[in-house]
């Protein structure tokens, strides 16, 4: 069977399950942003409980393993009650994973903005919800994008392992295919190029220019 | 089924899960110091004077990091008996994390060699000491220290990815877990025994290299004693 009868055959089946991992991707990725907001926030908050909370999420997330996470929150979160749909329960572990990585960036981000604008904010009056939200985030948008742009490469290798939970996604159909056909080289060497592409030309294109337009946005040109 | 937490079944596999914890830590250990050699290679390809050299072990490191693990170690498992390469789990297992971590170290050797100042070089030319003797006596002892802290997380993150063995049979901590859990029809407490594992192992490792990090930036003076 020559590489393009293959490709002819199975093909659509790869792309279906492509278009599964985008999903899986685009839902973690707002999730984990989403979240990393909120605890790198958290992390910096005065409140010692707070602030106690964010550290345990974030030590809790960076020391135990990924697949490990989802296994417990598709196999062990159902003693408890919680039953997760096999696509839930992977965003939402590649969410909190991701999440707990990102916070500790946005923390660093937020370290980074210098004092000046704190003060700045303050002796004009500012109160302090208008000052995170209108003077420090935006500012740590150019700070935190490159760092993130890596993490969101590392999600999107991440979203392979969705497949171990039984989500139906490109790794999911191309081990699939290769328990039918046994045509190894084909189905995983084609998996690993459609990721590769995905990463190569589409996301990290599209990171590079919201590092751009962040850059702008402060006036901070960047080449 | 008895629903909620069995202390009894948890003390009651927890020797098979230690015995799986060794195997983990050999497989991590041994991972990484093939991705320490692996990552050698790929920065002699990149300094090497050859531009053509250059762009493809360029190409090759670009397409191993941007690609997933998992498919990778299938790849290798599935695909080199084709070609009448038969390899246990194991090796298969610790050539693919050596493999894939080799260019993340690649990486951070390049920024360790780069991070030594250009004017070290310009002061041993002008002393007249030879490339071999540079590298060994001037650069490589100041590189090494800069490197440490990106050397260290990968050390940590390869024992994290070591979970993903389990996926080609290597008889690793979750393998383990998920064979007690499916023999026994219970996987709370297998699984929440290896996040306890994990955790108290690489919770200190994590410690450890930030402690590192701290004294490596205190003995350059980036950070005040």
């Amino acid at each position: 069977m020559t590489y393009f009868e293959f490709l002819n055959e199975h093909g659509v089946t790869l792309l279906l399950g492509t278009v599964t991992t985008v999903k899986v991707l685009v839902c973690s990725m707002i999730l984990y942003l989403f979240i990393s907001m909120i605890f790198g926030l958290m992390r910096l908050s005065k409140n010692l409980l707070i602030q106690g909370i964010a550290t345990v999420y974030i030590e809790f997330f960076r020391g135990t393993s990924l697949l490990v996470q989802l296994f417990w929150a598709y196999y062990v979160l159902p003693f408890f009650g919680i039953s997760l749909e096999a696509f839930t329960a992977g965003v939402v572990a590649l969410g909190l994973n991701f999440g707990a990585y990102g916070a500790e960036i946005v923390r660093a981000g937020i370290l980074a903005v210098p004092r000046g604008q704190w003060e700045a904010a303050h002796a004009l009056n500012f109160t302090p919800s208008k000052r995170i939200k209108r003077i420090i985030i935006p500012q740590i948008f150019p700070i935190i994008l490159p760092p993130a742009a890596n993490l969101t490469v590392e999600l999107l290798k991440a979203t392979a392992l969705v497949a171990l939970v039984t989500v139906v996604d490109l790794t999911f159909e191309a081990k699939q295919i290769n328990s039918i056909t046994w045509l190894s080289a084909q189905c995983f060497g084609t998996a690993l190029l459609i990721y590769y592409i995905m990463a190569r030309f589409a996301l990290v294109p599209f990171l590079r220019w919201l590092e751009v337009l962040a850059a702008r946005k402060v006036g901070k040109e960047k080449i | 089924m008895e629903m909620g937490w069995r202390w009894d079944f948890a003390i009651e596999i927890l020797p098979k899960m230690a015995v799986a914890t060794f195997n983990t830590i050999l497989a991590a250990g041994v991972g990484y110091a093939i991705a320490l050699v692996v990552g050698l290679f790929f920065l002699l390809g990149q300094r090497t004077p050859s531009k053509i050299i250059n762009w493809i072990n360029r190409e090759i490191v670009e397409f191993i990091r941007s690609t997933p693990l998992l498919i990778q170690l299938f790849f290798v498992y599935f695909v080199l008996p084709q070609f009448g390469i038969t390899l246990s789990a194991w090796v298969c297992g610790m050539i693919t994390i050596g493999l894939h971590f080799g260019t993340y170290l690649s990486e951070v050797y390049r920024g360790a060699l780069e991070g030594v100042s250009k004017t070290q070089w310009e002061a041993c030319r002008a002393l007249n000491f030879s490339t071999i003797y540079t590298y060994r006596r001037i650069v490589l002892p100041q590189a090494f220290p800069i490197a440490i802290p990106g050397m260290g997380n990968y050390l940590v993150g390869i024992f994290k990815d070591t979970p993903l063995l389990s996926t080609i049979g290597v008889a690793e901590l979750f393998h383990a877990a998920t064979a007690v859990g499916g023999y026994n029809y219970r996987y709370l407490e297998p699984y929440t025994l290896v996040g306890i594992i994990f955790l108290t192992l690489s919770i200190p490792a994590a410690m450890w290299v930030r402690k590192l990090e701290n004294d490596v930036n205190k003995a350059q003076g980036k950070i005040k004693k």
